[in-house]
């Protein structure tokens, strides 16, 4: 037996109407869990003070312009992490020898706990937003290089002998052939490079008290605002989740056929 | 159909080795034949024959071989403008439509937008595949996606169309109608075709003459001239002389085709097992 088809705009939104939904239960069970005292409201505060510190966050802390700070420093990662990320994975492409040489290296410098080497970098760029900005690309860099080896590796072959056969040339075949193919494994390793680069940026920016969001998380928490520091905490993800949307929409614009095979599921 | 008596692409005494671990394995034999203007020839031969390596060698891309292949008297060193390749795989862009597919050529040889589209929908149009313009391929069926490659190579109209098995991973009806298309575009275009193929009934219905290849190392083993009436329809399948003409190749066929599997088995007796 089948259920009537559901109305179109229902069937469009249902997923993020889902995941609404579901945060809003969550946060009341937490609510009701912490007004029971079956939760400690001096280690959790309830969802409601952490809602009512927001407007707090946004006249006192000066929200807005931590926000844009950390903002600038994950932007400016970003793009160097697409500037020399992918050319490095290129690189290793290329040249088998480099890439026999080096590629395990690389591998294990992707799993390396950079954010405890902050204190080198410090030495180098100073206490600056070159040192986060650094510390942000070198924790992100590995899994673009790595992915954007994997994509352009499996390449089928059959669509390299078609760009021979039409005698394109090298650059042709990069931008034509090599990108667009390579792409979705690109997007993946932007991806993770993003969300490496996130947390040490945050990180750093907590440990060494300088910054956007980072150094008010770690204001309020040495304030004790608990509602304050979850509040903060809110917005980090708030970046997060700007950065991630930012991404999803470029590669809809370069990979316009995802959004074709996501219309179709 | 009218051809010119002056070959466009000649094979001359082509031989092809490969270094493997065991030796040197001779994978083509001292091949020669040749296609005229306008002309449909099929390569046929059991697995192993060499087949694919003859495609890549006619289309340039594969070198370091013996012997000679030239298009219009020119010698082929390398991919080469008058050729046009199909592969037997998959090929067809999977992040452009139908339609930027088609005009990939016309976009690679620097051709402006609109026109470049407007001749990529006349080889759509040619392909049957009016109405897809705007699909991806993950869209289409594995006959459609294999068009839509086809039309792809006739937008670079190319002298000579060089097709490796297009239809092999298809059903043998959808082969045949599809094979049907490609008869009526190689009719209207007057398109010099070489197909390589491993099904006889699609190497009788397409072709004017047929290559029959020996197991390897691949030679040619006999030329058959296909005199079958022109233009050919879907009817000619079920006729007596398509069946006389699938006969005879298949006889000649036959004891290549068992003395591959006999040597297949014997290599696979002679590996070690497993433990």
């Amino acid at each position: 037996m089948t259920g009537s088809p559901m109305p179109q705009p229902i069937a469009r939104f249902l997923p993020a109407l889902t995941g609404i939904f579901t945060a809003v239960a969550v946060l009341l069970v937490l609510e009701l869990l912490i007004d029971a005292d079956w939760v400690n409201a001096y280690l959790v505060p309830p969802p409601s003070a952490v809602l009512l510190s927001f407007g707090r966050m946004i006249t006192e802390e000066h929200i807005a312009e931590r926000f844009l700070l950390t903002a600038a420093a994950a932007l400016g990662t970003g793009l160097l992490l697409v500037a020399v990320g992918i050319p490095l994975g290129l690189l290793l492409h290329r040249f088998p020898l480099i890439r026999r040489a080096t590629e395990t290296w690389v591998a294990a410098y992707a799993s390396a706990p950079l954010v405890l080497a902050y204190p080198l970098f410090l030495v180098i760029f100073g206490r600056s937003a070159l040192t986060i900005v650094m510390i942000g690309f070198f924790a992100g860099l590995a899994p673009v290089i790595l992915k954007t080896l994997e994509g352009l590796t499996g390449i089928r072959p059959v669509l390299i002998d078609v760009s021979r056969s039409f005698r394109l040339s090298p650059a042709q075949h990069f931008w034509k052939v090599l990108l667009p193919a390579a792409a979705p494994t690109i997007f993946v390793g932007l991806r993770l490079g993003l969300i490496f680069a996130l947390i040490n940026i945050i990180g750093v920016e907590f440990l060494i008290n300088f910054g956007g969001l980072g150094q008010l998380i770690n204001d309020l928490a040495e304030r004790y605002d608990l509602p304050g520091t979850y509040a903060a905490i809110c917005f980090a993800v708030l970046v997060s989740v700007v950065f991630f949307a930012a991404l999803e929409r470029l590669e809809r614009w370069y990979r316009p056929a995802r959004s074709a095979a996501d219309a179709e599921v | 159909m009218a051809q010119s008596s002056e070959p466009l692409l000649v094979v001359d005494d082509l031989v092809k080795e490969f270094r493997t671990p065991e030796g040197s394995l001779t994978a083509l034999e001292r091949i020669a034949f040749s296609v005229r203007e306008g002309e449909f020839v099929s390569v046929i031969g059991p697995s192993g024959c060499g087949k694919s390596t003859l495609f890549n060698i006619i289309g340039g891309l594969i070198g370091g071989f013996h012997g000679q292949v030239t298009i219009a008297g020119a010698p082929v060193s390398g991919p080469h403008a008058a050729i046009g390749m199909v592969f037997q795989e998959e090929s067809t862009f999977p992040w452009r439509t139908v339609v930027e597919n088609v005009a990939f050529p016309l976009e690679i040889q620097g051709m402006p937008k609109a026109k470049r589209l407007a001749r990529a929908r006349h080889f759509i149009a040619l392909v049957g595949l009016e109405g897809f313009e705007q699909r991806y391929p993950f869209e289409l069926s594995g006959g459609m996606r294999q068009r839509v490659a086809i039309a792809r190579t006739l937008a670079f109209e190319p002298k000579i169309l060089l097709m490796d098995e297009p239809f092999g991973a298809l059903d043998e009806q959808t082969r045949l109608l599809l094979g049907d298309k490609v008869l009526q575009i190689q009719q209207e275009l007057k398109q010099t075709t070489l197909l390589i193929t491993h099904s006889i009934a699609e190497a009788v219905q397409l072709s004017d003459r047929v290559v029959v290849m020996t197991y390897r190392p691949g030679r040619v083993k006999r030329i058959v001239d296909v005199d079958l009436p022109r233009p050919r329809t879907l009817d000619l399948v079920g006729s007596e002389a398509f069946g006389r003409y699938t006969a005879e190749i298949w006889n000649d066929l036959r004891e290549e085709t068992s003395r591959g599997m006999r040597e297949a088995e014997a290599r696979v007796r002679g590996a070690p097992g497993p433990r």
